[in-house]
């Protein structure tokens, strides 16, 4: 149909010969099927680094802030790097989600799931770090103006901190929501697929009752559109609040009006550059290599490559506007941070943000798996290592040189970090095995126009992979086939058992995913009424039901009825 | 009336819009329609009154706005002014750049949060809300229309069948 027409120049988005019922099966086979070793090890390792986090935390509460690196000089440094390092991961997901939709991007849906689960994900763990640095954890809820036994005291509206409390909650909680929403058609589907009453509940109480009427699509897509529109400022406006905290103090280094916008791109950067690696990942162990293509993996690249200059450009200005003010405390700040003792940790920064993303300039390397991993790891490190610079070495010289001191962490500090690093995984592997890490209803929504075959079809003249109309014969067929049909019916049967009406009771074949009123009646007209007769089916039966059934084509083995079939029967 | 429906289920969405504009030219009325994705232009197909809901969405994000509006006033000027770096808070216009932030942050948390709420009231979506769609596999790849039969089965299943139509199933509603 002319409708889905996308010009031949754009690169399918989902690869390969798939229908819609492809997609629902490859979507939900890494939640109905079984972890595997690999899945198990790494949830073991994260839930290990996760649990000593734990230990950390409970230490750092127990005994005081003492535990850690800090000292009268140095009174920011591991927990705040860390906190900043995760917020800007947690850009991406939002970025990806409304940005992309807003600009009508088709490959935004193949990945918005996952960035949004790592979003909030990234963010929960962000919100760790200034809670546990308050101390006394269990006053924490003194960040919000509620109604206290001090009558008047409420919070100071004028601190960028707490616009930060503001501006990251109203975050998480959007994203969210917005997540959620995506969400339901997908655990709908979940729903009706599962087989076992205990997922069925899970998924059903999860789908809150998604039906998908037509009305109901209708609201979607304006809610979702309007969250989008709602959530794009707002993802600008975090990271833009957390440069806040640098921007409006006075520390030469941190007092710059280009921190905002530099901010906001340094997030997206490392953001993408997370997405690239848990992606890049995914795609290869739950078998998604033709929604999460290579196309998708370069777009990426081409956004971290962008933002790595934006970035870069920044770097540069700031060196700049140190120089040209004049400023001798703002200069100093500068020349220290490159050529001071943390020099390594700034030729680091420099090497990691500005330089290494340049290579996704060649098309090659851009579309090297290997390579994209890597330069997302070297990213990330690099980012972790931009954020301790700007707030250590702006530190640690003071405006007393009597007070010059260095910062050198504690085991805290850096179990506490890994701690994180092991609670996002634990998170993002549980999340990869119970939800649907696709946005599939969205994926559908763009089969025929960025589908592999469509394309095909349109644009080199190949066949039309949708089904067609069926036309109603006048003439019904003749009666020869019959005898043949007959035959194959009791070859199938001998093979499945014969089920005798008398003394057995027919089982509700419904209950098998793909099999509708329609497939049930036919089945029970082969003579085939039980669980136990479908759970028996081999390759050899699937081909005779084919044979059967000249518009179910293939469609038994894909679903796995015989396995389906021997879960029903155990449960039943 | 009679609370009779005509189920026909269709495996394509293209066979399905052209299905629901036959129908809707022979004037049937279509009860609903269940799909397994966004078709786009099925409710202007079906004759759907475009959504408000994001006009609600902007009327709770003007309440949000308000809100903080009135609670920075209340909280920083109105009940216990104070000299905080000497900066003092003695108007509210004269410190209203600080509020900004939150300003921006709380009416986009109402909007958001109450848009999303609204919608899933109005489509009665909730946990442990029970789904009503007629076959499960119109969450998967199948699309069903729910045509009301008003004494006319026989020509109604006829005119279907003739409309692309894989499955029919009349049932009571």
């Amino acid at each position: 149909m002319s409708s889905h027409y996308e010009a031949p120049i754009r690169r399918p988005l989902i690869i390969g010969d798939k229908s819609y019922h492809d997609i629902t099966v490859e979507v939900a086979a890494p939640v109905e099927g079984k972890a595997n070793k690999l899945w198990w090890t790494a949830f073991t390792i994260a839930l290990l680094a996760f649990l000593w986090g734990i230990g950390s935390i409970i230490y750092t509460i127990g005994t005081g802030i003492g535990v850690w690196g800090l000292n009268k000089t140095v009174g920011w440094a591991w927990d705040i790097t860390n906190f900043v390092w995760w917020v800007g991961i947690g850009h991406a997901g939002t970025l990806i989600s409304a940005v992309l939709l807003l600009f009508r991007q088709k490959w935004r849906m193949g990945i918005n799931r996952s960035a949004e689960a790592m979003t909030i994900f990234s963010v929960v763990q962000a919100g760790l770090f200034p809670v546990i640095h308050m101390g006394r954890v269990w006053n924490a809820h003194f960040v919000l103006p509620i109604p206290n036994q001090f009558g008047t005291l409420w919070t100071n509206f004028n601190s960028p901190l707490l616009w930060d409390v503001f501006a990251i909650s109203t975050y998480l909680s959007v994203s969210l929501v917005f997540w959620w929403t995506g969400l339901l058609p997908d655990f709908a589907m979940l729903r009706d697929r599962a087989v076992r009453p205990f997922q069925k509940k899970i998924y059903s109480l999860l789908s809150f009752g998604w039906t998908g009427r037509a009305k109901d699509w209708q609201r979607f897509e304006e809610v979702s559109l309007v969250l989008a529109g709602l959530a794009t400022p707002l993802v600008l406006s975090v990271h833009t609040i957390v440069s806040f905290d640098f921007a409006t103090s006075v520390i030469p280094g941190w007092h710059t009006t280009i921190f905002p916008p530099y901010f906001v791109a340094g997030a997206v950067f490392s953001g993408f550059a997370m997405v690239n690696t848990l992606l890049i990942i995914m795609r290869k162990v739950s078998n998604l290599e033709a929604y999460i293509t290579k196309q998708h993996i370069e777009l990426m690249n081409i956004v971290i490559m962008i933002t790595g200059s934006i970035v870069g450009c920044a770097y540069i200005t700031e060196l700049f506007i140190a120089w040209y003010s004049g400023v001798e405390y703002e200069q100093y700040a500068f020349l220290n941070r490159a050529t001071g003792p943390y020099w390594w940790a700034y030729l680091l920064m420099m090497s990691c943000n500005v330089f290494s993303p340049q290579f996704m300039w060649s098309k090659k390397l851009r579309q090297s798996i290997t390579f994209s991993f890597i330069i997302s790891i070297v990213v990330n490190i690099g980012m972790w290592f931009e954020r301790f610079v700007i707030i250590v070495t702006s530190l640690h010289r003071d405006y007393l040189p009597s007070s010059w001191t260095m910062f050198s962490p504690t085991f805290v500090d850096i179990g506490i970090y890994v701690g994180t690093i092991g609670f996002f995984f634990v998170l993002f592997l549980l999340y990869a095995r119970t939800f649907p890490v696709i946005a599939q209803a969205e994926v559908k929504s763009i089969l025929k126009s960025s589908g592999e075959n469509y394309k095909l079809h349109r644009d080199a003249g190949g066949k039309n992979p949708a089904p067609g109309k069926k036309v109603i014969k006048a003439v019904k067929a003749t009666s020869e086939p019959v005898e043949e049909v007959l035959g194959e019916k009791n070859v199938l049967l001998g093979s499945l058992g014969v089920f005798d009406k008398a003394t057995q009771t027919a089982d509700d074949l419904k209950l098998i995913s793909g099999v509708g009123p329609k497939l049930e009646g036919v089945l029970n007209n082969i003579g085939i009424y039980s669980f136990d007769q479908v759970s028996k089916m081999t390759e050899k039966e699937y081909d005779l039901l084919d044979s059967l059934l000249d518009s179910f084509q293939g469609r038994a083995k894909r679903d796995d009825w015989a396995g389906q079939a021997k879960n029903l029967k155990n449960n039943g | 009336m009679s609370s009779k429906v005509i189920q026909a289920m269709y495996n394509d969405d293209d066979i399905l819009m052209d299905a629901v504009k036959e129908v809707r030219a022979a004037h049937h009325h279509i009860e609903e329609v269940y799909t397994p994705f966004p078709v786009h232009g099925l409710d202007k197909a079906m004759g759907l009154k475009g959504t408000r809901i994001a006009i609600t969405a902007f009327m709770y994000g003007c309440v949000g706005f308000s809100f903080a509006i009135w609670m920075m006033n209340y909280m920083m000027i109105d009940q216990w002014p104070q000299d905080i770096g000497g900066k003092p808070s003695f108007s509210f216009f004269q410190n209203m750049p600080a509020f900004v932030p939150i300003m921006f942050e709380l009416s986009v948390f109402f909007a958001a949060h109450l848009m999303v709420i609204t919608f899933y009231m109005r489509s009665r979506l909730w946990p442990f809300k029970k789904a009503e769609n007629p076959d499960p596999r119109t969450t998967d790849d199948m699309f069903v229309m729910e045509v009301a039969v008003d004494g006319n089965e026989k020509e109604l299943i006829s005119f279907l069948e003739n409309t692309g139509t894989v499955e029919i199933k009349v049932t009571e509603k």
